[in-house]
């Protein structure tokens, strides 16, 4: 089974063509929420989130450089990665840091 | 448009307060990096703004999910408008485009 990062891998570069892409596993600063998470468990209120079950793979950051973006502001452009990401949010993905840019801004930045 | 009880109360929220963050925890105590971060920067433009726990009901918590068609928190509104979630915030801040959106909508009049 792929991993969820493969996962995202493979649908933003079909989604968005990508000139650059870049997806970081952040998970590991974040095994602090596993106890959070479990608290409101056991007060019958964690449904509806990323699990907790040790396999990471919850929290992640994504820098996308494409044309794609060209014209769209920056709600549309998350937007379309959210949409593509649907449903990797739903199963796992608690946090999702994007940074999108057309290649032109990332000339510039 | 839906059955979710929360959906009145965030259109009250947001058109009762100027500038509404919908975050995990509270602006005194964030729940959360990615909310404390939007609470960081409304303050250090001394904006002031309403603060909401998405952690209080999961009605909310879900809600405001797809009130703003939005599948992360925190979220930012400003009279009424979706402004984004954390990384739009913070890069907004960064390039001056939030205060000058805030300025232009009325909500923040220091320099």
């Amino acid at each position: 089974m792929p991993t969820i990062r493969e996962r995202m891998e493979r649908k933003l570069t079909d989604a968005f063509a990508p000139v650059t892409l870049e997806i970081k596993d952040d998970s590991h600063k974040h095994a602090g929420h596993a106890d959070r998470i479990a608290a409101l468990k056991d007060q019958g209120r964690g449904e509806g989130h990323a699990p907790i079950d040790g396999g990471g793979e919850t929290h992640f950051r994504v820098a996308i450089v494409s044309d794609a973006f060209e014209g769209k502001s920056r709600v549309q452009r998350q937007r379309m990665v959210f949409d593509t990401l649907k449903e990797e949010l739903q199963e796992r993905i608690h946090a999702l840091q994007l940074k999108t840019m057309t290649p032109e801004e990332a000339r510039t930045e | 448009m839906t059955d979710n009880p929360a959906f009145q109360q965030i259109q009250n929220d947001i058109d009762t307060n100027d500038v509404v963050v919908f975050m995990k925890g509270t602006s005194q105590f964030p729940q959360c990096g990615f909310s404390a971060a939007v609470v960081q920067v409304l303050n250090h433009f001394g904006v002031p703004f309403k603060d909401v726990n998405v952690l209080a009901s999961d009605d909310m918590r879900q809600g405001i999910k797809d009130f703003s068609n939005w599948p992360t928190i925190p979220q930012l509104y400003v009279k009424g408008e979706f402004v984004g979630g954390c990384d739009i915030v913070r890069e907004m801040a960064a390039n001056g485009e939030l205060q000058q959106m805030l300025k232009d909508k009325g909500v923040m009049t220091a320099a």
